[in-house]
């Protein structure tokens, strides 16, 4: 006993006293859902490429978004960008430029030359892919990386589908495409063009062990309308094919377009590049219940484009074309009115939808076509086996990112099922929603606009409409993401803990010390982004 | 105040991020940080005081290169983290009794004076009891004299280790266990109360500040900043306490945000008797939103509540914002209710 007066004890740190056993919560780390990737058709991990790119990691950035998508330059322009719809951040301020990003992300990897890493043994498996457009690409690229030996045949002179022939070239130039497509041929996959497969029973004969059907929808629909011999009507679909050809249709001076769709605006316009000073788009409904996406119409609007509402042409002769006005019914469908009005007009291009060239699969009757479009179940196979289809030939949203999807989700399908497996989803985690979000923490900053070419200048020419952003202000876009539901390292649960109980690891992440974590809430009640989860204790 | 990050993705609110380069990091986001009150401590779950004492304590560390002394009031501080023979403290820390940490401090100070050891530094710490209250006097004596100490007060606006007694910090119709919510004036009474800070400024001493738990960047920036001056300096700390507030644990940082963000705890900072910054409110929140969650208040809601109460604890709020110029064209309102 050599201690001072009146001290009994050794000293000791209060390190031995595991205030752990108080508690009746545990924090734990969770990864969920951001809406963005939920919404996204393709399913890139948006959050997750951000991620990388908010650091300026751009190539780790464009490798994590290449594994849902191999087209993002392509997509960085036309895509219509749900998962900014789906944002949580426009409840803060406005949604993360995440199309732009991707673009910049897409050009990047353009510039600097990336390509994708084959890792997969060859196994020896022959896979034709009929059509060469987003759901095709998509498909033969996943399957390439899977180590499958795949060969698209392409009907037309050159490979795209509907990105080539239907998106016209101030949308989506030509020499981007020509990048993305090459860097795919650059894996191994084989592109036939000049190819029409007549018979998709047939290639099965020739020893391939699956066939994708990518076939889009290319046949313009028609209409019956009252027409002098001598009127000038074309569809919108062959309008654009042609130009894309570099064989322009004469078109005059005047052209009304006949529909509400994306395509009857990309056809208006487009007639205004190839010398039309006035380009009617004449639509039978309402904007509201217009199909066209807003960002074409508002672009379309400022380049001079016309929209006649509520009107239907009723005939068509030489240099006239007769509308009819319409009206809405109690049940919001248009009625006509009796009333007409002529319009000048040296040609006529109809854009009613599409429909799917069926003759491929004619004689098939194992397999089932229903309103024009090919029957698949879950794991996109027609009723004929080892026979897949996606893109606009099934059921479902006509869109480039949504063909990319089914490209993906074929081509997993098309894997397993070669090697005598169903293809089984990964589990979805539970959204990450808005009201999980701490929002104090964020501050606000306004999206980064994208530079418009002036509207004037932009419809004299096919030049590229919409700019993309510079490696600076991807990377500000970029740090706009919220992060939601997933952990961006930004320490706050290891500064706010009373008990000191939250380790910081080497790797940026963070883990509980449940020797000492009393379950107080703090560090879940102040995440930013409600990437930690209170679990209940069980004894 | 606080550090101007440029930080788009989480501003400058967050403890820290991942991208903010090295010398812009918050003490608290650092691994390498003293932990000046390390875990085992006894504090109840969710404590805003053993929060805010390892903010302050860190920083001043960081601030001196790790050249402190710390003197604690009897308190919650106090007794939480010291049961014989464990302590908490990462630092010299001592203690005497409930009234008499400045007069301590002030000789501590004194005594590394006299062997010329001046680049130790002095704070003194307590809570609002012993600072307010019993504490007074030898701290009114110590900035008079213009003592070379820090004295920190972490204001939980009661008693609260001896069970929750009111101070002469408690606000007006808080229920605590001397002050109960029963008969025409339910609670703590509505009288001027005894604000300290502006008391300390009165001192016309070199540094007088207000800060809370949920401003980390603001507070740690604050105390290095009182490290810079010599002489007797105050900073003033709201932390919230859900044994004697009736919170919830996980609320803690929230509801020390809206007392800020309402205007009921105005944040700024003074030197020599002058303010001369004020935090502007971000987002203005109704004293109701944060008074809700307190059951401490619980008598002012309901169906036998007293709007009448909650109107004039909101005439507080409007008077500090018109008073301190709480507010800008960057202060959004906040409709919630």
């Amino acid at each position: 006993m050599d201690k001072p007066f009146a001290i009994t004890l050794n000293i000791g740190s209060s390190l031995a006293n595991h205030t752990g056993s108080w508690r009746n919560e545990r924090p734990v780390y969770v990864n969920r859902l951001p809406p963005c990737n939920d919404a996204c058709p393709a399913g890139e991990d948006v959050q997750g490429w951000l991620y990388e790119g908010e650091a300026g990691n751009y190539e780790q950035a464009w490798r994590n978004l290449v594994r849902d998508n191999p087209l993002p330059a392509i997509m960085g322009r036309i895509c219509y960008h749900p998962c900014q719809t789906a944002c949580n951040r426009a409840e803060v301020d406005e949604a993360v430029g995440i199309n732009s990003v991707e673009r910049f992300l897409g050009d990047e990897a353009i510039k600097q030359g990336w390509q994708f890493k084959l890792t997969a043994a060859p196994t020896g498996k022959r896979i034709l892919i009929i059509g060469s457009g987003p759901s095709g690409l998509s498909a033969a690229y996943q399957l390439a990386m899977k180590g499958h030996d795949v060969t698209i045949r392409e009907s037309a002179a050159a490979p795209g589908g509907m990105m080539r022939y239907g998106i016209p070239a101030y949308r989506l130039p030509r020499e981007v495409l020509d990048a993305e497509i090459a860097r795919i041929v650059n894996l191994g996959v084989k592109i036939e063009c000049n190819s029409k497969v007549e018979s998709a029973e047939a290639t099965f004969a020739e020893g391939f062990d699956a066939v994708f059907l990518a076939i889009g929808a290319h046949l313009g629909k028609r209409a019956f309308i009252p027409a002098g011999d001598t009127a000038r009507i074309l569809d919108a679909v062959s309008v654009l094919h042609m130009t894309a050809d570099g064989q322009p249709p004469l078109l005059g001076r005047r052209v009304v377009v006949y529909g509400g769709g994306n395509t009857a605006l990309d056809a208006a316009r487009t007639a205004r590049r190839l010398g039309a000073y006035e380009a009617i788009v004449v639509y039978r409904r309402t904007q509201e219940k217009m199909p066209a996406h807003e960002v074409e119409l508002r672009e379309a609007l400022d380049e001079g484009i016309v929209m006649r509402w509520l009107s239907t042409v009723s005939r068509v002769d030489e240099g006239k074309v007769t509308i009819e006005k319409m009206a809405l019914d109690d049940s919001g469908f248009p009625q006509p009115t009796g009333e007409f009005e002529d319009l000048d007009a040296d040609s006529v291009i109809l854009a009613l939808g599409q429909e799917v060239d069926l003759s491929v699969i004619e004689g098939m009757s194992e397999i089932k076509v229903e309103d024009g479009v090919i029957d698949v179940d879950g794991f996109l196979m027609t009723g004929r086996k080892g026979l897949f289809a996606g893109g606009d030939a099934v059921p479902g949203e006509r869109t480039a990112t949504n063909a990319i999807g089914h490209g993906k989700h074929a081509a997993r399908a098309i894997d397993s099922w070669l090697q005598g497996e169903n293809f089984v989803h990964a589990e979805r985690p539970a959204l990450a929603a808005f009201d999980r979000l701490n929002t104090w923490y964020y501050s606000d900053a306004p999206k980064t606009v994208r530079p418009k070419l002036d509207a004037a200048r932009r419809a004299s020419n096919f030049a590229e409409v919409v700019q993309g952003l510079d490696a600076e202000t991807a990377v500000f876009e970029a740090r706009r993401c919220l992060s939601c539901g997933n952990c961006f390292g930004c320490d706050n649960c290891f500064g706010v803990c009373p008990d000191n109980a939250v380790i910081k690891l080497e790797n940026g992440k963070y883990e509980i010390n449940l020797d000492y974590c009393k379950g107080c809430g703090i560090c879940a009640n102040e995440c930013p982004c409600g990437a930690i989860d209170m679990e209940v204790e069980r004894s | 105040m606080s550090t101007p990050l440029k930080f788009y993705q989480v501003g400058s609110f967050a403890v820290g991020n991942r991208l903010v380069d090295e010398e812009s990091l918050s003490e608290q986001s650092r691994p390498g940080r003293t932990n000046s009150l390390t875990s085992g401590h006894r504090a109840c779950q969710g404590c805003g005081e053993a929060l805010g004492a390892r903010y302050a304590l860190d920083a001043a560390m960081a601030a001196t290169d790790g050249k402190i002394v710390a003197v604690n009031a009897t308190g919650c501080l106090e007794v939480f983290s010291t049961p014989y023979p464990e302590t908490s403290w990462r630092l010299p820390w001592l203690h005497s009794l409930f009234g008499n940490a400045s007069a301590v401090a002030t000789g501590v100070a004194a005594a590394l004076r006299a062997q010329g050891k001046e680049d130790i530094r002095v704070i003194a710490q307590g809570g609002d009891g012993g600072t307010v209250d019993i504490g007074f006097g030898p701290l009114s004596g110590m900035f008079e004299r213009n003592d070379d100490v820090l004295y920190i007060c972490y204001d939980n606006e009661a008693y609260m280790n001896t069970g929750v007694q009111r101070s002469g910090a408690t606000p007006p119709a808080a229920r605590t266990n001397t002050t109960h919510a029963v008969g025409a004036n339910p609670g703590a009474s509505f009288t001027q109360g005894k604000n300290l800070p502006v008391i300390a400024m009165a001192h016309g001493i070199p540094y007088v500040a207000t800060a809370t738990v949920a401003d980390l960047h603001d507070l740690e920036a604050k105390v290095k900043k009182a490290m810079t001056f010599r002489g007797a300096r105050y900073l003033h700390i709201l932390v919230p306490c859900p044994l004697g507030w009736g919170s919830r644990s996980e609320e803690t940082i929230q509801l020390a945000r809206m007392a800020a963000e309402s205007g009921l705890f105005p944040v700024f900072e003074a030197e020599y008797g002058e303010v001369t910054v004020v935090k502007k409110i971000r987002r203005l929140v109704k004293v109701v939103d944060y008074l809700k969650p307190q059951k401490r208040f619980a008598h002012l809601f309901g169906a036998n509540g007293r709007p009448d109460l909650l109107e004039a604890i909101q005439g507080i709020a409007d008077r500090n914002i018109a008073k301190y110029q709480l507010t800008d064209e960057n202060t959004q309102e906040v409709a919630r209710g």
